[in-house]
């Protein structure tokens, strides 16, 4: 077997640098730019429409739903040519049938070619509470995260693998913001399970390191975390590659519902293996974990 | 240990067998009575409606607090205490002013555990109202529990009225469910155009039949009230002749005598004694017929009707008149329900979804399947068949406890194919090694299960925190997708520890002398 030897802890620095930088400007971006909440989290309606009439265009639906006096309409395509997808924000729809006015007004503009395929409508006082249960999961189950690789491993461990996740949480934020992709509640979801992933990506190294530190104590800890990344790397890879077949098999071919949601696992999967490898491990060597870090725990 | 009993082997095959069967049963329409359950598609699948309704209590607390104030002015009275300012103020306290030498025994008649003002609820261990006095000012607010409990009685209310319209429109096997102290949810699968029954719901249909008056001193006192095309308003008295709870049974007909839809109604004999005399004396007067605060007609009685049963002519279509009549039988709900959240999926997208769930499901199962097998060879087709068998555990534990998959649930069920085979990558790996070092492939092989358990031990705990989490704190399609990522982490453990480890144990013992086995 060809034993592989790949000097990872030579880029410690640069990468940390990097991911510092990434960090900042998905922070700017979250504060500046903010995210691109759906109607889950901000409240409004969503349409789904499905045409039979090509006579049907873009411009045409986005001109009579601005008769209607909904406020700031929002018409883009959705998947192929015949699909659209409709977002207004109208304040006070008190009325309980007003999706059926709409219905109505807009088969007098353009003709009874077309069906509403799904239909979203979230109330302002459901939509803070999603958003609010929402940042609860995510926040209960770092904090569940914490806990458990603090009494698995030591806290120098536990401290690492939470960095990396908010690393990885951080970025793939970022990015949404960046390509104003939209966040509903199924991306918190993949959030979720982004954590998870990346929580295993971080434990199977820790656990080579901690086997390794009691092994050999003569080695430093930024030689060990080295030759720990590489004992576990092909392991690594592998399972990122398998995980990443089965997202893009999502991407690809679930439908446009699942866009979004598989292309944020997508992003968390790559970010949630760099980061195990580039900030989890460096958090060990900055907190100088030894031999005697795990051994001290053991004679309590 | 690769040793494996045969009892063992043939109880993993039986175990296995047993959720293949279950699993089997979503495909084939198995005519038995031994097992006949399937997983349920969300309405995300297969299409429907789901509705959020909210309870506005304002209404009903108002109308408590009214009440409270007569009986106290009825109290008052029979026992002759002298009290000034009686009063209901902001809609959430009642102020009144009692003489001092009378004011204990108010205020024992308030704190009384068997008070029929102030009633105690032993299960709180706390009276329906707040007393504070001050001076001799008593100020009387709802305490915490009477509000739940004026919430709760107010809720199941209106839930069986919401019960009672949502059947009569016949929809198939509709949910209904109380959500915290002041919502309803309803779900309507395959229901795609959920117009009619948002409609129905969104009317408390509170019928009186009152009359119109000229002269406004009348005892009971009046209000103007509007016609319900808004065209005019009349004056109408407060003395409730008859109302909605009266009535046993309407429906919709027409009417030969002018060719328009009406609403006949039959009332109960309270009702019907209360409609006969005030038809009698009231000849000539006009009888305006109130829904949900505005005048549907105004008819002039020509003479008594004294059989209990009467009409409602209206500006009505035959639809209308059907739904007021239905409105009428199902009874009107406490207070004013609103959509606060409505998600509906017509049928057509939900296959699409369906389809494309399970395109992506097979490619994706292609994908891993192909790779692993290029990885690994022998032992990746090991560890394909564990995938396998993995994934019809998954679906058949899916299916005994009649889960509900949603579209993110399939993409739970994918992933869940992409990530299990970790387990069976790091014990591979590991095993690969171990073979460095140790000649005798059976206890290399024994030591990569062995040392490679803490990890997918720690890992696959690590994400199943992160499913329990998403279960509890998720709602609806989200709930379906951390069901399955659940479910399939325990399916991934049994399938890799049971199954790949009696395959590999069969394959090693047999060819333990072959270099570079794996």
């Amino acid at each position: 077997m060809n034993k592989k030897n790949i000097s990872f802890n030579k880029f410690y620095k640069l990468f940390n640098i990097l991911s510092l930088i990434l960090i900042i400007i998905s922070l700017f971006l979250l504060l500046v730019k903010g995210l691109n909440y759906g109607v889950d989290f901000k409240g409004g309606t969503l349409i789904e429409l499905r045409t039979t009439d090509n006579q049907i265009t873009i411009s045409k639906l986005r001109k009579s739903l601005l008769g209607m006096n909904l406020g700031d309409v929002n018409v883009k395509k959705f998947g192929n040519e015949n699909d659209f997808l409709i977002k207004f924000e109208k304040k006070n729809n008190t009325k309980n049938d007003f999706i059926g006015k709409i219905k109505n007004d807009l088969s007098k503009s353009i003709g009874n070619g077309f069906n509403f395929r799904r239909v979203e409508n979230v109330g302002p006082k459901v939509s803070s509470e999603l958003l609010k249960s929402g940042i609860i999961a995510i926040a209960l189950s770092l904090a569940a995260m914490l806990l458990y690789i603090w009494i698995r491993f030591e806290w120098q461990f536990s401290l690492g693998a939470i960095i990396a996740l908010f690393h990885d949480i951080i970025i793939t934020l970022g990015a949404f913001s960046l390509f104003n992709l939209e966040i509903n509640l199924s991306i918190v979801a993949a959030v979720l399970t982004i954590v998870g992933y990346s929580m295993n990506d971080s434990v199977v190294i820790f656990d080579r390191v901690r086997e390794n530190l009691l092994k050999f104590a003569d080695i430093k800890i930024f030689e060990l975390t080295n030759i720990s990344i590489n004992e576990t790397l092909s392991r690594t890879i592998i399972t990122s590659i398998t995980t990443l077949l089965a997202l893009l098999s999502i991407y690809f071919f679930g439908g446009e519902n699942l866009k979004g949601f598989s292309l944020a696992m997508i992003l968390g999967v790559i970010f949630g293996t760099y980061s195990s490898i580039y900030i989890a491990n460096p958090i060990l060597v900055y907190l100088r974990v030894s031999q005697k870090t795990i051994l001290k725990e053991d004679n309590n | 240990m690769l040793y494996f009993s045969k009892i063992r082997v043939i109880s993993i095959c039986i175990f296995t067998l047993i959720f293949v069967y279950f699993a089997s049963s979503n495909f084939f329409k198995v005519d038995d009575n031994f097992f006949n359950k399937q997983i349920n598609l969300g309405l995300d699948l297969q299409g429907g409606s789901y509705l959020l309704l909210e309870i506005d209590n304002k209404p009903v607390i108002t109308q408590k607090l009214q009440n409270t104030v007569s009986i106290l002015r009825k109290y008052f009275k029979n026992e002759n205490i002298k009290y000034k300012n009686l009063l209901l103020k902001d809609n959430d306290t009642i102020l009144f002013v009692i003489d001092k030498n009378q004011l204990q025994i108010v205020k024992e008649k308030f704190e009384n555990k068997d008070s029929n003002i102030n009633p105690y609820f032993p299960k709180y261990k706390s009276h329906e109202f707040n007393l504070e006095i001050i001076d001799n000012q008593f100020i009387l607010k709802l305490s915490k529990y009477g509000l739940i409990e004026i919430k709760n009685s107010s809720l199941d209310q209106a839930l069986e009225i919401v019960r009672r319209r949502i059947d009569e429109v016949g929809t198939n096997e509709p949910n209904i469910l109380k959500r915290g102290n002041d919502r309803i949810l309803v779900e309507l699968p395959g229901l795609d155009d959920p117009m009619r029954i948002k409609n129905l719901l969104g009317k408390t249909a509170n019928l009186t039949f009152r009359f119109i008056t000229q002269n406004t001193e009348e005892t009971f006192g009046s209000e103007k009230i509007l016609f319900e095309d808004n065209s005019e308003e009349a004056m109408v008295s407060k003395r409730i002749i008859l109302s909605g709870d009266n009535i046993l049974d309407a429906k919709p007909r027409m009417d030969n005598q002018n060719n328009e839809t009406v609403v006949s109604f039959s009332l109960d004999r309270v009702g019907s004694k209360r409609f006969a005399k005030a038809t009698t004396s009231g000849i000539g007067k006009r009888l305006a017929i109130i829904l949900d605060g505005k005048i549907v007609s105004a008819p002039v009685i020509r003479s008594a009707i004294v059989g209990g049963s009467g009409q409602i002519s209206g500006d009505f279509t035959f639809q209308s008149a059907t739904d007021l009549a239905l409105l009428l039988r199902s009874g009107a709900l406490p207070a004013p329900l609103k959509i606060i959240e409505e998600r509906t999926v017509g049928p057509d997208l939900g296959q699409d979804s369906i389809n494309a769930g399970i395109i992506a499901l097979l490619i994706g199962f292609l994908l891993v399947i192909i790779f692993m097998f290029f990885k690994y060879k022998i032992f990746g087709l090991i560890a394909n068949i564990t995938l396998l068998i993995n994934l019809f555990l998954l679906v058949g534990i899916l299916t005994l406890f009649e889960a509900t998959l949603t579209l993110p649930g399939i993409a739970g069920i994918i992933l869940t194919v992409g990530m299990a085979v970790d387990a069976n990558v790091l014990i591979f790996e590991r095993i690969k090694e171990e073979s460095i070092n140790e000649k005798n492939k059976i206890i290399a092989f024994d030591a990569g299960y062995v040392k490679s358990k803490t990890a997918i031990l720690d890992a696959n705990i690590t994400t199943l925190i992160a499913a329990i989490i998403l279960f509890l704190m998720g709602s609806g399609p989200v709930k379906g997708f951390s069901l399955t990522l659940c479910v399939g982490i325990f399916t991934t453990l049994f399938s890799v520890y049971f199954i790949a480890r009696l395959l590999t144990s069969l394959y090693v013992t047999k060819n333990r002398d072959k270099e570079n086995l794996i």
